[in-house]
């Protein structure tokens, strides 16, 4: 195909507008030349014969009349083996290699092989003669501690059938192991890379499930009060210093998925900079390997250019869709989608389009939408189960939660993890808030039983509150032991110290043990002579629990600690 | 080849448009004998920003296109040298015009950070026990019009152990103005410190260049292996500025008039703080204001989701509640055993000194302890929240000790047992 050139007619921030010759496709990738420099911009608008082009990168520099070279091409990533423990741009530019090359700073321009350059060792799944289809697999590779399979591409539209295909062996990422060709003669090389443009789905399934699965996060406040599913969505809206980098990294840690993205939008460099350093350190709970063999980061900081930033969210989706092809499941943590949607605010301004809500474009609702709705478990051609589950954090300004973002998230999300400025003041950590919260999912342990002991909570909180009020000798002892009750439950089983090696990560195994000990406190009446006694002994309650948390997991000393606080909690029943 | 043109086509707030061809986004200009930068380009049609206001501009007045971006002089010549927001010098020695680097330049990549692990020492306690300020970091003052903001700034940066202070004032009064200058000449600081002052009085374009300004020339610094100290004031002013001329430009506003990209620049600025692999570092220090003690204005909530942690500055000393440094985790696990310790231990004691003040304004009774944490929270302000007070980290925590031991008993302290045993400060009371 023809290459169509154009030429620059305005700029205004890092909006191109652009005449050309010939045809120009919405959502196609061009380059403007700048000082022996190429650009990359999409096309995002054409009207009246002028393109409309956001560049991704800064715009300084350039001029009336530079010329635009157009690729025919939608913004696409390239997939292959290689992609896991990489660093990437929002444009799946690796990092490291970039600073390589231009030292420190990210010189725009300057766009390198995501795929790493080297051989693989391939072993075929076909024969010649086999019939295939787009999203089939014609071999694999071992990538890490999975087998990377190797796909006719997703974008490849009816039956074709293999012409030839490599013997097992070393290749090339790059070189051509399969040919096919369809009813009509067209051949077609494949490599290992294909490539899919990142706004468009991969959709190379059986059939979508019903996300049932719980997703381990071992994080006790959400696997057995909120829990996420495998291929469910959900959302942690909090006001700044709530923790939200944190409890993604902690899911990004300890959650048992396969592979775990974690797109880094628009957020601070240095949070980056500490998974970086960290997860080669740590130890996949699942696999015994480290972190970063499963782990890709998306990283477009808070001081990249915008539009890139609207890009990485998709390009995230898009590897995490492709990993999922390979019968995996995909943990996507988007850190923040506010950012996000701030970007294309900042895009839709340029476009002088009509704004909505807080001058968000009027499409923000249905972005977001189809965003999260890239999420989900399916049932792969093979019969394999595999899912993409997203978590995104929201930054609503202000910590108010009725703003746009955040709203148009609550729509379609199964769970509602929100963040609150006082638990975390109060260094109650994770700061998820036990009763605004929300999950549509099933978790670890029997959610009617969760359901009784929430209850307990906001029987609690109550009765906290007309303390307030009534100040505590005005409280009757019976009130007073469910404020202790409630307060029992959120220190020993919703807070969890993500910095103690043993609390940190809390199996769904201990959970269940751990949550029928308190369910039964909890539910047992007490009977003290003072409201001195009930403090005293919900204090040495605690104590033990708290304790207990820090105690592995089987031994000796957990079983025994367990006893202990049976026993605990018996002697404040016999008093009755 | 530089082309002169005499038609200004229109003048509206501080931009000026004109017919030209040729010319690159981001070009210096010369409107009149003043500077203008531009904006945007239209097929021949120029936008201009004009740093000095468009006042007085006429339309058969001569523009002259440059050829190149906003630049600055960088050299150790800059020491000891105040300028305004466009690089002109503000105390009547000669400009500088060797060595012109680009302001504004590309993002710092990420993968070339290192993470911080030196503690800035400031001498005063609320920050280096509770808050340590750590190299490389981005904190906001939060502060309300009328603190002692810019006072608690400069002694930071005389106090603190670094090799270049830059100091960017945006809309500073200008007694302020005079008050840095004399209290960094006395203090001995002015021959390593760079100014870029724009006061109040100033064109308002130049307030919006003093971030780029300081925070390039600190990069330049930061390259040759400085640690290098950038204090901001106000950036409240700066988003002002944007405001201000984000709505002459009709552009559509997001909240309270601020423009959409307000996050972006903010943290475009901000960003520019880092711990460079084998060279010298960034940290900036900045003040943002608060209309109305209102932390959930744009300004301030936009920072806070960029900056790492804040200093909340109330009634003259920095709060311990709503004060957060997110990188001390970094620094406080290594100088000295107890440093985590006693700031986690006082401040939880410190919340329920909070609430039995409330308690007893609400006329409730008031038990021993509840006395015991009334004078605790007497002895922890004036001892270590008072912003006068002027200690290294060490003395700071053995006062800490000694307030505790006055105030408690060593298992009231809810502090642990090897602990107290190190360090209580009459061993007897320990068992």
């Amino acid at each position: 195909m023809e290459n169509v050139m154009g030429r620059v007619t305005g700029i205004n921030g890092n909006l191109a507008k652009v005449a050309f010759d010939g045809a120009v496709h919405k959502n196609e990738v061009g380059y403007i030349l700048v000082d022996s420099k190429r650009l990359k911009g999409e096309v995002i608008r054409i009207n009246n014969g002028i393109a409309s082009m956001q560049i991704y990168e800064m715009s300084n520099g350039i001029k009336v009349g530079d010329p635009v070279e157009f690729t025919g091409e939608l913004m696409s990533v390239e997939l292959g083996p290689g992609l896991l423990t990489q660093v990437f741009d929002g444009l799946q530019n690796p990092l490291p290699n970039l600073a390589e090359q231009c030292g420190f700073f990210l010189e725009r321009g300057v766009y390198l092989d995501p795929i790493p350059d080297r051989n693989w060792d391939f072993t075929p799944s076909v024969e010649a003669g086999d019939p295939v289809e787009a999203g089939s697999s014609v071999g694999y590779v071992p990538e890490g501690i999975f087998r990377h399979e190797i796909f006719v591409p997703f974008t490849l539209k009816g039956e074709w059938t293999v012409k030839s295909i490599k013997a097992a062996g070393s290749y090339h990422v790059r070189e051509t192991i399969c040919v096919i060709e369809n009813a009509r003669g067209d051949e077609k090389e494949l490599s290992m890379v294909i490539t899919q443009p990142i706004k468009q789905p991969i959709k190379c399934y059986a059939e979508r499930l019903m996300p049932d699965e719980p997703l381990i996060t071992q994080l006790r406040c959400i696997d057995s009060f909120l829990p996420v599913a495998k291929g469910g969505t959900f959302c942690v809206p909090g006001p700044f210093g709530a923790g939200k980098t944190v409890l993604q990294h902690m899911e990004a840690k300890n959650s048992e998925a396969d592979v775990v993205i974690i797109a880094a939008c628009g957020e601070r460099a240095g949070e980056v900079v500490e998974v970086l350093k960290e997860f080669p350190e740590l130890d996949d709970p699942k696999t015994g390997r480290s972190l970063m063999e499963r782990t890709i980061i998306i990283c477009n900081t808070s001081s990249m250019p915008v539009a890139a930033r609207e890009a990485s969210c998709y390009t995230a989706v898009t590897l995490a869709e492709y990993y999922r092809q390979m019968g995996l499941h995909v943990l996507l943590l988007a850190d923040s989608t506010s950012r996000w949607a701030q970007a294309m605010r900042e895009m839709s301004g340029r476009l002088e389009e009509i704004p909505g809500e807080e001058a968000f474009p009027a499409y923000l609702e249905s972005t977001i939408a189809s965003f999260y709705e890239r999420a989900g478990k399916v049932r792969l051609n093979n019969g394999k189960i595999a899912s993409v589950t997203i978590g995104g954090t929201v930054s609503p300004a202000g910590g108010n939660f009725e703003e746009p973002v955040t709203q148009a998230t609550l729509k379609v999300v199964g769970a509602f993890h929100g963040l609150s400025r006082e638990r975390s003041d109060a260094r109650k950590y994770p700061s998820i808030h036990p009763m605004d919260s929300w999950s549509k999912y099933t978790g670890v342990v029997d959610m009617e039983l969760v359901e009784k002991a929430r209850a307990v909570l906001r029987r609690g909180n109550e009765v906290n509150q007309m303390m307030k009020v009534v100040g505590e000798e005005g409280t009757s002892d019976e009130d007073y032991i469910t404020y202790q009750k409630g307060e029992l439950l959120d220190a020993v089983y919703l807070q969890q110290n993500s910095f103690d090696p043993v609390d940190a990560a809390c199996s769904p195994e201990r959970q269940k043990l751990e949550f029928a000990c308190l369910y039964e406190a909890l539910m047992a009446s007490y009977s003290f002579r003072d409201k001195k006694e009930i403090r005293a002994f919900f204090n040495s309650l605690r104590q033990e629990f708290l304790d207990w948390h820090g105690d592995l997991f089987g031994t000796p000393e957990y079983e025994a600690r367990q006893n202990k606080i049976k026993e605990l909690y018996m002697s404040g029943i016999k008093e009755a | 080849m530089q082309k002169v043109y005499t038609k200004i086509e229109s003048i509206v707030g501080n931009v000026v448009t004109v017919r030209a061809e040729d010319v690159r986004l981001g070009d210096l200009a010369l409107v009149g004998d003043s500077y203008a930068t531009v904006i945007k380009l239209d097929n021949d049609i120029v936008s201009l920003q004009v740093f000095a206001g468009a006042q007085g501009v006429g339309t058969r007045d001569t523009i002259r296109f440059l050829g190149r971006p906003m630049m600055v002089s960088f050299s150790e010549n800059l020491l000891g040298r105040i300028f305004d927001g466009t690089g002109v010098p503000r105390d009547g020695r000669p400009a500088l015009t060797e060595n012109m680097i680009e302001i504004g330049g590309p993002s710092f990549n990420p993968s070339k950070r290192i993470m911080p692990k030196n503690m800035i020492r400031t001498g005063i306690p609320m920050i280096d026990v509770f808050n340590t300020l750590v190299e490389s970091q981005k904190l906001p003052i939060f502060s309300i019009s009328g603190e002692p903001y810019n006072a608690l700034l400069s002694r930071i940066a005389l106090q603190a152990e670094v090799d270049v202070i830059i100091l960017g004032g945006m809309g500073l009064k200008y007694d302020d103005y005079l008050t840095f200058r004399d209290t960094l000449e006395k203090g001995g600081a002015m021959s390593h410190t760079v100014m870029f002052v724009h006061t109040a009085s100033d064109p308002i374009v130049e307030c919006t260049l003093v971030p780029d300004m300081s925070l390039a020339v600190a990069e330049q610094f930061a390259l040759q292996g400085k640690k290098v100290l950038v204090l901001l004031t106000d950036m409240t002013n700066y988003a002002d500025a944007l405001k201000e001329m984000a709505i002459t430009m009709e552009q559509v506003p997001s909240n309270r008039g601020y423009p959409g990209d307000l996050y972006s620049n903010l943290a475009a600025r901000y960003e520019k703080a880092v711990d460079i692999e084998g060279a010298g570092s960034i940290t900036v220090l900045g003040v943002t204001t608060m209309p109305g003690d209102d932390v959930t204005h744009p300004v301030p909530d936009n920072t806070g989701y960029i900056t790492e942690g804040q200093y909340y500055l109330k009634d003259g000393h920095i709060e311990p509640f709503g004060s957060l440094s997110r990188l001390k985790q970094n620094v406080n696990g290594k100088t000295r055993n107890d440093h985590r310790a006693l700031m986690d231990g006082m401040i939880r004691l410190y919340s329920q000194y909070k609430e039995a003040l409330e308690k007893k304004s609400m006329g409730f009774l008031m038990s021993d302890w509840d006395m015991k944490l009334l004078k605790y929270g007497e002895l922890f302000e004036s001892g270590l929240m008072d912003l006068s007070v002027n200690i290294p980290l060490e003395d700071a925590l053995d006062l800490g000790w000694k307030i505790l031991a006055d105030c408690f008993e060593p298992n009231e302290t809810g502090l642990k047992t090897d602990l107290l045993k190190e360090r209580w400060p009459d061993k007897t009371a320990v068992m």
